[in-house]
């Protein structure tokens, strides 16, 4: 028996496991599928990590390495090339690895920090033929930063997510040339730094309402056809258009990745795709709490630290016995607020609900509401989907509240 | 001078092959691709068709009924997975119904067994078959099977019984020589006693290299959507509609592998490398699917493809010699896969009248390991496979749980991989949700290891299909 499992050794993981540490956990175990800790941010070689953090620029990989030297300095083990292949409602863990074969492990709390993966062509269904060339943006990522090799030269990015914008710089910067990044929506999902730095900075077209429609090339890619959407997002024949290329980038959204938690039967949210958990990012099995990418897609690793210690000190008083729930208020949303983290309240204590929304809003207010009461209220210059946002709801606003919503107004 | 000489690394030319590997013979299949499997037999249904709806006389149902009787204990001996699922063709109205009840005749002339349905009978067995179907066909010896795995096993067969592989050998001229024939290609030529030609789409071709006209083909493509695991019980029957005039419609059936599978379209051709889906396509294949079987979403697509038919021009399958020594297996368009093995043995025997000596080999291997050895294992079986190589350990493609030990076998065991699609159709991995988003760059690492070959010289599917353009600035490449 193990008291505390941690599943996945990126960001979340790592700051979980040292969160539960200082709340005095000793037997923590961390499993990692790859063959070092630091998850995605390891192919993430350019700055922008930290910020909110510790005040300073860090690329991915110094951003896990400050954790990861915290996680060795505590003595916190960590199997890595360990892949766990499943994971029970009565939280046994089956893992394998090349030294100990396919093996058990009985924990007291789990907590799951699988990560991410990016969305693949297949869901996409673009006509054409299935040439080489055709690359997740995380993939290309791998092959340039950590393989030390050039995908393509002429590239196209089908999707404006940030890992898409980054490897637009990242290819230019290579000597490739990038020809557009083609967007579906009428506003990007991404950073509006990252538009800033990766595309403005190099000129590189950002094709809005635009999309991939046609794929071409035999064995290489030789080029894709993008045209125009209309409204309902549906290609406009007349704005058809062919882009010689040998390269088709895909950054076309993240989903958590909860194989695992299925399995677990925990409660899933259709809209975050992860977890329902409630402010200790507790989900719906007792002593399973989810934390980071896995949970919803967050855009700054900082925010992700922020939520892995909540989970991990939330495990600790588990683990001790504090098993912490009062009440029970659920957290709804308008549809303008897609969706909140967490999404149903159990101690009544000072809470940050973050939430993304579902369109560009310019000049409007976060409302919170519990019955026909506004109990907080928050103006915002501009929301956007790409950026996720939060509001802080004091404990004593909460007395007497049996439900809360979070709507938007647009003034 | 080999005894025999097979044109096309088909499931038809790996089926002749490992049916003639049995004998004392030297024999060379010669394919054109940089893989096997490459044509019709990766992209099609997939069905074993019970063999209800061919006409009764032809040489298609004789060959399908044989074909689909060999085809589990074949499946067994090849370690391939193979299910007798069954078929459904369902009926919605009156005209409908006319149709099932004349298959259900022609099923009983091929001595297929087949059942009448009501609707309750229908629903009882596929729940989520859409309310409004009124009457089915049922006929419970369908079956599926994995049609890459199936051609790569056999062919793995042969090669482990003495058969030779050459790949990127394009044929391109056939001459007759003294007892026997010379074949070219620009990859250098080879001589061959008998040569068996199973060219697919290109078998008119073939054929007329021997100045044979009488056969044409033409392509008529079939689009299909692939769908996650998660939909794969959704139906546990192959469902089809009533059949048409060109063909059988889109039908709904589960896959060996626990996906589920949606198509083929059915649109006549020219070109006979069009291997394009179309916008049409998709939709196409999604309203028909949705009108019988209910709860399919289309964000559930994991992968779209599309597969060639090779439509012959009499309607049967034309297996014909007009040439002393050379056979064609032309037009087998479905039920092929079905039929394949049957064909091997009416090939085979169609070469021993012509004077191909079947001596049998006394060391020849029956059997062959299942490429799915390590995942069907038990967790102390796959602990004693680590423990003895922990390559076996090491999870590479997370989405369909693939390790490094079974893509080390993939490409060291006949016939062995050589590229990114060629792992892929032999272990699964990369064909996952993420569709090798995480482990193309490791797979990629294991060719080029193992084929002693650069990392940016490895590709997708043989050709120009690289992967990696060059080494970056940095120069990080080990
Ligand atoms: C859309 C679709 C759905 C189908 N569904 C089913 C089904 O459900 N059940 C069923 O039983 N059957 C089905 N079939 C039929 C079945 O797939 C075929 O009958 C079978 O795969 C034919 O195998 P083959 O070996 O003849 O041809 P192929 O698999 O096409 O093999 C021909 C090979 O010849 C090679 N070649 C061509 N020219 C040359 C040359 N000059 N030199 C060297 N090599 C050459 C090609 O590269 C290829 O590898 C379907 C077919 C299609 C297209």
């Amino acid at each position: 028996m193990r008291d505390l499992v941690i599943i996945g050794g990126g960001p979340a993981g790592m700051s979980a496991a040292i969160a539960a540490y200082e709340q005095g956990v000793r037997d923590i175990l961390i499993l990692e599928r790859d063959e070092s800790l630091g998850g995605i941010l390891q192919q993430c070689i350019h700055n922008g990590f930290g910020l909110h953090k510790f005040g300073e620029e860090l690329t991915g990989p110094e951003y896990a390495w400050k954790y990861e030297q915290k996680v060795r300095e505590l003595n916190i083990e960590t199997k890595c090339n360990t892949m766990v292949l499943d994971i029970t409602e009565d939280k046994v863990i089956t893992a394998t690895n090349a030294q100990e074969g396919i093996f058990q492990l009985q924990a007291k709390a789990i907590i799951l920090a699988m990560g991410c993966r990016e969305r693949s062509k297949g869901a996409l269904n673009i006509a054409g033929s299935r040439p080489a060339g055709i690359f997740s943006a995380g993939t290309a990522q791998k092959f340039v930063n950590m393989k030390g090799y050039l995908p393509g030269k002429n590239v196209v990015i089908l999707g404006s997510g940030d890992i898409g914008l980054i490897m637009a710089r990242r290819m230019t910067l290579e000597g490739a040339k990038v020809h557009a990044v083609c967007e579906l929506m009428p506003y990007s999902g991404g950073l509006a730094r990252n538009i800033e730095q990766c595309l403005n900075d190099f000129n590189i077209p950002l094709k809005l309402s635009h999309t991939v429609v046609q794929i071409h090339g035999k064995e290489r890619l030789e080029g894709v056809t993008i045209a125009q959407v209309d409204e309902n997002r549906r290609p406009i024949d007349a704005t058809r258009e062919f882009i010689p290329c040998d390269t088709l980038l895909l950054s076309v959204g993240l989903i958590p990745e909860n194989e695992l938690s299925k399995a677990a039967k925990v409660d899933l949210s259709p809209i975050t795709n992860g977890a329902v958990v409630d402010q200790d990012r507790q989900t719906s099995i007792p002593g399973v709490f989810a934390c980071g990418n896995v949970l919803h897609v967050h855009d700054l690793v900082d925010f992700v630290s922020e939520e892995a210690e909540i989970a991990g000190k939330a495990a600790a008083a588990y683990i001790k016995g504090n098993t912490g729930k009062k009440v029970e208020i659920p957290v709804k949303t308008d549809g303008k607020v897609r969706y909140t983290v967490p999404q149903v309240i159990t101690v009544k204590k000072d809470i940050t609900l973050y939430f993304r929304v579902g369109s560009v809003y310019k000049n409007v207010r976060v409302n919170v509401t519990a019955g026909d009461k506004v109990i907080l209220s928050r103006k915002r210059p501009k929301v956007a989907p790409g950026e996720m946002e939060s509001v802080t709801i004091k404990a004593e606003l909460l007395e007497n509240v049996e439900s809360l919503t979070v709507s938007l107004e647009v003034l | 001078m080999f005894d025999v000489a097979i044109i096309g690394a088909g499931v038809v030319g790996a089926m002749v092959a490992r049916e003639l590997a049995k004998y004392q013979l030297k024999i060379i299949l010669l394919e054109k691709k940089n893989d096997v499997a490459m044509g019709a037999s990766r992209a099609n249904s997939g069905i074993v068709h019970a063999g209800y709806d061919c006409a009764p006389g032809s040489l298609k149902a004789r060959l399908n009924v044989e074909g689909a009787a060999m085809m589990e204990e074949v499946c067994k001996t090849l370690g391939v997975k193979f299910k007798r699922n069954g078929s459904l063709v369902i009926g919605f109205d009156e005209e409908d119904r006319k149709g099932i009840e004349k298959l259900m005749e022609k099923g009983k002339a091929n001595g297929v067994e087949v059942q009448f349905l009501d609707q309750t009978g229908v629903r009882a067995l596929e729940p989520n078959i859409g309310g409004n179907v009124t009457c089915a066909l049922y006929a419970p010896t369908g079956g599926i099977v994995c049609p890459y795995d199936l051609t790569i096993a056999a062919l793995g067969n042969a090669m482990d019984n003495g058969a030779e592989l050459q790949r990127n050998f394009p044929v391109s001229a056939i001459e007759k020589i003294d007892g026997g024939y010379r074949i070219s290609s620009e990859n250098g030529e080879v001589k061959a006693r008998f040569v068996v030609n199973c060219a697919g789409l290109y078998s008119d071709e073939i054929a007329k290299m021997v100045g044979d006209d009488s056969i044409s083909v033409h392509p008529r493509k079939g689009e299909y959507i692939l769908l996650d695991k998660e939909c794969g019980g959704l139906v546990s029957n192959t469902i089809f509609r009533t059949p048409s005039k060109m063909g059988k419609g889109i039908l709904v059936s589960p896959t060996v592998d626990g996906n589920l599978l949606l198509g083929p379209t059915s649109v006549d051709k020219e070109d006979k490398e069009d291997k394009d889906t179309t916008e049409g396509g998709f939709a196409e294949i999604l309203s028909k699917a949705k009108e019988y079987v209910e709860n399919l979403h289309a964000g559930k697509a994991i992968t779209s493809f599309c597969g060639l038919r090779a439509v012959g021009n009499t309607g049967d399958f034309v297996i014909t010699s007009r040439s002393p020594g050379f056979v064609n297996a032309a037009g087998i368009e479905s039920p092929g896969l079905s039929a394949s093995p049957a064909i091997a043995k009416y090939i085979a025997e169609m070469l021993k009248e012509q004077g191909l000596e079947l001596v049998e080999n006394p060391a020849h291997i029956a059997t062959r390991v299942s490429s799915h050895h390590f995942r069907d294992a038990s967790l102390e079986e796959k602990n004693a496979m680590i423990r003895e190589n922990p390559a076996y350990g090491r999870i590479i493609c997370r989405c369909e749980g693939v390790t490094e030990g079974e893509i080390l076998d993939a490409i060291r065991r006949n016939p062995g991989a050589t590229d990114l699609d060629g792992v892929k159709r032999r272990t699964r991995a990369q064909m996952g949700r993420c569709q090798g988003g995480f482990c193309m760059p490791y797979v990629t690492e294991l060719l080029a290891k193992e084929l002693g070959i650069a990392y940016e010289d490895v590709t997708k599917c043989g050709g120009e299909s690289l992967i990696n353009v060059e080494k970056t600035k940095g120069g990080m490449a080990q």
